[in-house]
């Protein structure tokens, strides 16, 4: 009798413990999410309201005229992203092959790592200076150019070091499988390694893109702004992040509640991206495929 | 058709792990030939010398001569020409965990380059009836993707993938170590057919599994190769005692 009891309270003690095991987990989720929440709420009271089809059709009117748009902020957004895309996530990936299947051990790949830990690490300010004098000065005018170079540079290491670590998770038993059926070892490279980790690359390279989508500092004496249309790589162009600066330090009402909403659309346009390209990469994925 | 494989003088290296001293071996063309040994004894860098998928190990080196047929594998040929000739299957199946079934035993043939879409569906069906894996899956070949299968099934599209390439010799690397008794069997089964038309040499750490395949057996120990022999007379009469001392499970 006397061990069933101690058997009863062992197990009541083993139920409380649960309990707040999973209660400590819940609550730590619920405190990850509440400022997420928070923000997108806030975003949604403040700006919501200035959100009409002007805001994505027209560009902004000059002081002292009201209403307006960022038709041109967006599209240049849009310019900036897909041109830094285009120079990042090929360099990272490349990168990252490199780190992972060739330079494994060697001193070159440990420079690499070591470098694109402390690229990762710059402040993006320090980025948009560095491509000022790089791109900006010698070309002798800010350009839309220049700021995707500036973005671009900044998804390298995120892009390059998350490869690295996805292909490094492929089992060696399947890079084993390909060399031993007398597939070359390049082609074995990409046609299995990479295509076994693409859901992990690609999801670094959204984290990349999601990074520096939100950039402001790299574009201030790069891409500069524009308060015209234009979708030269070679003139200053316009991004939502510097329309929403501008805007938010200005001491106008209108402005203001213009800059809520452009904050607002563009974490909309960032989740829309990320999500089209999950939706995409994960059609054709097979039953059972991990 | 299979060919016979002749081991000279073979050597090989881990870093400065000497794991293979002067093997010398003639293993018959459409024969089973299996290897036992305890563990770490070489067997595994014996069979992966044959494919010359030892050196993929970057401090690995080996000497020695190896001959498929008439091939000096060391001498005459690069490492992807041998292993089109020489299939392997591994201990744990590794199917490629993004490929559909079919893809998986397409493999060899479209990353070399072969993409004839006709034959390419003949020699997957072939094969997959070859490892007696067809009628498990022939409703979902480009559905399903090979790590959605079972492990027994799974080792069985592993020997597909192999046989695909029509290899002349077919490595297997404890095949069946890692499956239930009923995938064993069916694995040992099909080592059973598939000797009349390859020449099959098989690392194994059951004893029973040797003495049902394989006509003819090597024991390895401590990277030398003790004793090899008709399987029969392993296992009945060996001539050296460390051979009757493993067998009766006095050691390993």
């Amino acid at each position: 009798m006397q061990l069933k009891n101690e058997h009863k309270l062992q197990n009541r003690i083993r139920a409380l413990t649960d309990g707040a095991a999973t209660g400590l987990a819940v609550l730590s989720t619920i405190l990850v999410v509440a400022p997420l929440v928070a923000i997108f709420i806030y975003l949604i009271y403040k700006g919501a309201s200035s959100l009409n089809l002007d805001f994505f059709t027209q560009i902004p009117k000059p002081v002292g005229e009201s209403g307006g748009g960022m038709a041109n902020a967006i599209v240049g957004s849009g310019v900036l992203l897909g041109l830094a895309s285009l120079i990042g996530v090929p360099l990272g990936i490349g990168g990252g092959i490199y780190l992972a299947e060739f330079g494994r051990g060697t001193k070159l790949a440990n420079a690499v790592r070591f470098t694109a830990d402390v690229l990762n690490g710059v402040p993006s300010i320090v980025m948009g200076m560095a491509v000022l004098a790089m791109v900006v000065h010698p070309e002798g005018h800010f350009s839309a150019l220049s700021g995707g170079v500036a973005l671009g540079i900044m998804m390298i290491p995120t892009v390059c070091r998350t490869s690295e670590e996805m292909l490094l998770m492929v089992p060696n038993a399947v890079r084993e499988a390909a060399l031993a059926l007398g597939v070359p070892n390049w082609r074995s490279v990409l046609a299995i390694t990479v295509r076994t980790a693409s859901p992990g690359i690609i999801t670094g390279c959204m984290l990349a893109f999601a990074r520096v989508a939100g950039e402001t500092a790299p574009l201030i004496f790069t891409a500069f702004g524009n308060s015209n249309w234009s979708t030269s790589l070679n003139e200053p162009i316009a991004a939502l992040p510097l329309q929403i600066y501008v805007y938010a330090i200005s001491p106008y009402d209108d402005w203001h509640r213009l800059a809520w909403a452009g904050a607002l659309v563009l974490i909309v346009l960032i989740v829309l991206a990320v999500s089209l390209v999950r939706y995409v990469t994960s059609r054709g994925v097979l039953k059972g495929a991990s | 058709m299979g060919v016979g494989i002749e081991v000279t003088t073979l050597n090989a290296w881990y870093g400065t792990n000497h794991t293979l001293q002067d093997i010398n071996l003639h293993i018959p063309a459409n024969h089973a030939t299996a290897l036992i040994g305890p563990s770490g004894c070489g067997k595994s860098t014996f069979v992966r010398c044959i494919n010359r998928m030892h050196e993929t190990n970057p401090i690995a080196r080996v000497t020695g001569s190896v001959r498929i047929g008439d091939l000096d594998i060391y001498a005459d040929a690069k490492p992807v020409e041998i292993r089109r000739r020489v299939g392997m299957v591994f201990q744990r199946p590794n199917p490629f965990p993004t490929m559909s079934i079919y893809d998986n035993v397409a493999a060899g043939l479209k990353l070399n380059g072969y993409n004839n879409r006709r034959e390419l569906d003949e020699i997957v069906e072939k094969s997959l009836k070859n490892s007696a894996l067809w009628d498990e899956v022939k409703d979902d070949l480009k559905k399903k993707s090979g790590a959605s299968l079972s492990g027994g099934q799974q080792q069985r599209l592993c020997i597909a993938r192999a046989l695909a390439v029509d290899p002349e010799v077919l490595l297997m690397d404890e095949p069946a170590s890692a499956l239930d008794p009923v995938s064993t069997s069916k694995i040992e089964d099909l080592i059973f057919q598939l000797k009349s038309q390859y020449t099959i040499v098989i690392v194994t750490h059951n004893m029973q599994q040797a003495a049902r395949v394989a006509e003819k057996t090597g024991f390895f120990l401590n990277g030398r190769m003790v004793e090899f022999d008709s399987t029969h007379k392993i296992f009945t009469n060996p001539s050296d005692k460390r051979t009757e001392d493993y067998i009766t499970g006095r050691f390993g």
